[in-house]
């Protein structure tokens, strides 16, 4: 695959309440953004596992993307700053393993941002572009 | 018990709001090759009656056990097809969508890319479908009582409409009389009629209802349980002189709050020198001073007479960027009231804007200008005290319309104070684990459809501490709360969350730290047996427990780590 040919993959954990929504919003406005996400709807970010980021990671995916509500804004009160905790958390912890950790981003994207959620999107696709295919793709494949 | 999965894919394409960017063919195509799938299909409206049946006659024909609708989001038809499959046994939490719709046709237009990530988005759905459990609906029995807080106009008027159907009613009061704030005030706006001949008919009928147990100089002290089911103590102050309460617990279906407001205490502006001058008094006090007649300041009847409208209200700097609603219109009511009581009077109202969007109410507003009310638009900044005269004080003002800065003497000032939040409103916030909004007050549901409903299911608000109104407001949304309330007690019973947390306790090592991270209380230790159970009825479903839990031993149903991994797996 030639550099100019990568398409990365995200896959997006995105809470019900509002990011989820958020995106559905894009859609309803008809907001175009890159078509390398693919969404997985929880009902909150503070349930996002941290296998949930990693089995992307190892699988080759190039990034990951965990969308919840603002500060303040979650539905279960806190869910979010559970998120936000576990995802440093995890970062840390990818980072020692030698695992690009700017490969997972965490956004807090409103049921009425759907402008948001696609210059998330859109932006997130240019940064892995830029950044290359996630080396796990090939020290993976048999 | 496990069934094999026989799974039906039906691929929607919306007329062409999918089909024109997605090849819906080839996706139900390479849809029918996933694991588990039996049969899959296209058609123009999954949603139309023809496209449910489709549905229907396959499950019956093809003996599917779980259906993957691919069309528009779930939060748009998840209901319309979870229902068409359970009138065909297929139990609605084995139906799983695809939305290739909202996240895919709409936001992508290039045909190959849109096609190729609708299969992956099936795929996905097809994976967790294949996974997913059968879960029971569930509905508990209610117990038909509600609990008011707050004997102002609000609690009152819910109060008695709860207890006019028959039902019986808790009202708490914190004061040992009932009425609240609207009790300080004199005539209404814009009718001008006596609060007192309104208030009064209604406290006699709350203190003589026989479905209405009054609890004056009481606070809810704990609220456990949940919607239908709420178990409220109640603090009643034993001795007024002291804070010991004696505590009761009663059994309640809903909740109504109706906890009102705080008056804005003007010495947070000092450069109005509220307490330094006896001729600037608030709004309230001039209330008082209506009904009784007497407007004489420092021994003298005033000649000039100002007000000062948006005192603590919309001032990003004392942190109420919000209105009140009703200054405007109770100012306009008193500087009438004080043309018609002092005609020799020169009574000016100083303004940001004038918003009297009442019923009747921007009438009243230009029958109080065509009585001689002046209306100057400006901020004053400052008052101080007349030196030549110590019993006058000085304004000192911009105004904006002139474009002139003017030092405006008055006799006598009146602050148009606004309304904040409670102080008390972050302890029932705790109380009843209620949201608020940026500006303090309580957050409705759904500003516009669930205006009383909150996050938490059966606790429903009205009046003020929802956000300031007039009592026309309060009253319509005490009436709304009130019918809010009873829903679920005249169902009799109330649907709850089947997407729980559930604990394996096999697993289960008894640490409790899914206890220490549930917001709800779901989650409790068993001491005899060192593990946790979570309470299912109280469980919301949010998932923080099974990540929390160091043994994995819960997991979250409907969204289990093996549904979301194997939808991983789909996609990369």
């Amino acid at each position: 695959m030639s550099e100019e040919q990568f398409e990365p993959k995200i896959v997006a954990f995105l809470c019900n309440w509002c990011t989820y929504t958020g995106a559905d919003l894009a859609g309803t406005s008809r907001i175009q953004y890159p078509p390398n996400v693919r969404i997985i709807r929880l009902m909150c970010s503070g349930s996002v596992d941290p296998t949930y980021v990693l089995k992307p990671l190892l699988d080759g995916a190039d990034g990951v993307l965990v969308g919840g509500c603002h500060p303040g804004d979650c539905h279960y009160q806190s869910g979010n700053y559970k998120a936000r905790r576990r995802v440093v958390a995890l970062k840390e912890i990818l980072r020692n393993a030698g695992i690009d950790e700017d490969r997972v981003w965490l956004r807090w994207i409103s049921a009425s941002e759907g402008q948001r959620f696609a210059d998330t999107v859109t932006e997130m696709t240019e940064f892995l572009k830029e950044k290359g295919p996630n080396p796990m793709r090939k020290e993976w494949a048999v | 018990m496990e069934q094999e999965p026989r799974i039906g894919v039906y691929v929607c394409h919306c007329g062409v709001n999918i089909a024109a960017t997605v090849d819906v063919e080839s996706v139900a195509e390479a849809a029918a090759e996933l694991p588990g799938v039996v049969i899959a299909r296209d058609y123009t409206y999954m949603c139309s009656d023809p496209g449910q049946n489709l549905i229907k006659q396959d499950i019956r024909e093809h003996r599917l056990n779980r259906v993957v609708v691919a069309s528009c989001s779930p939060r748009m038809h998840e209901s319309t097809f979870r229902a068409a499959a359970q009138q065909e046994g297929v139990n609605p939490y084995q139906v799983e969508m695809a939305n290739i719709r909202e996240q895919c046709s709409w936001v992508h237009k290039d045909e190959e890319k849109a096609t190729e990530k609708a299969k992956s988005l099936i795929a996905s759905a097809t994976a967790k479908a294949a996974r997913l459990d059968a879960l029971a609906e569930r509905e508990v029995e209610v117990t038909p009582a509600v609990v008011v807080i707050g004997g102002g106009i609000a609690g009152m008027i819910a109060a008695l409409d709860v207890a006019d159907t028959g039902l019986p009613v808790y009202l708490v009061e914190k004061q040992d009389h009932l009425g609240g704030r609207v009790a300080d005030l004199n005539r209404t706006f814009p009718e001008l009629e006596s609060v007192s001949e309104l208030l009064e008919p209604l406290i006699e009928r709350v203190q003589n209802h026989p479905q209405i147990t009054l609890f004056l100089e009481s606070e809810v002290t704990q609220v456990d349980g949940y919607v239908g089911n709420f178990e409220a103590t109640i603090g009643t102050r034993a001795n007024s002189r002291m804070n010991e309460l004696n505590e009761q617990s009663t059994q309640v279906g809903s909740i109504v709050v109706a906890t009102g407001y705080d008056v804005f205490n003007p010495d947070r502006k000092p450069e109005f020198g509220y307490s330094d001058y006896p001729n600037v008094i608030t709004s309230l006090e001039m209330e008082e001073r209506l009904a009784e007649g007497d407007l004489t300041v420092n021994g003298r009847t005033p000649e000039r007479v100002a007000f000062i409208q948006c005192v603590g209200s919309r001032d990003i700097q004392l942190g109420n960027p919000h209105c009140s609603r009703v200054c405007c219109m109770y100012t306009a009511k008193q500087s009438r009231l004080v043309r018609e009581m002092l005609p020799e009077s020169e009574v000016t109202v100083f303004y940001i804007d004038v918003r009297t969007f009442g019923k009747g109410s921007e009438e009243f507003y230009d029958e109080a200008r065509s009585k001689g009310v002046r209306y100057r638009r400006g901020n004053v900044s400052e008052i101080y005290r007349k030196r030549s005269d110590p019993d006058r004080v000085v304004l000192v003002a911009e105004d904006t319309l002139l474009g002139q800065a003017i030092d405006f003497e008055a006799d006598l000032v009146v602050l148009a104070v606004g309304m904040e939040p409670r102080d008390s409103a972050s302890k029932i916030s705790q109380l009843l684990k209620l949201p608020r909004s940026a500006d303090g007050f309580f957050l409705e549901a759904h500003p516009k459809l669930r205006p009383v409903d909150t996050a938490m299911e059966g606790v429903f608000l009205a009046g003020c501490c929802q956000s300031p109104k007039d009592i026309s407001d309060t009253v319509s949304q005490a009436k709304a709360a009130a019918s809010s309330a009873l829903i679920p007690l005249i169902r009799g019973s109330v649907p709850v969350e089947s997407a729980t947390a559930v604990v394996n306790e096999d697993l289960c090592a008894g640490c409790g730290m899914c206890v220490d991270v549930c917001p709800y209380d779901a989650p409790a230790l068993d001491e005899l047996w060192g593990v946790s159970r979570i309470n299912a009825v109280l469980c919301k479903g949010c998932g923080a427990c099974a990540v929390t839990c160091p043994a994995k031993a819960i997991r979250l149903q409907h969204f289990t780590a093996e549904q979301v991994l194997a939808q991983v797996d789909a996609l990369v």
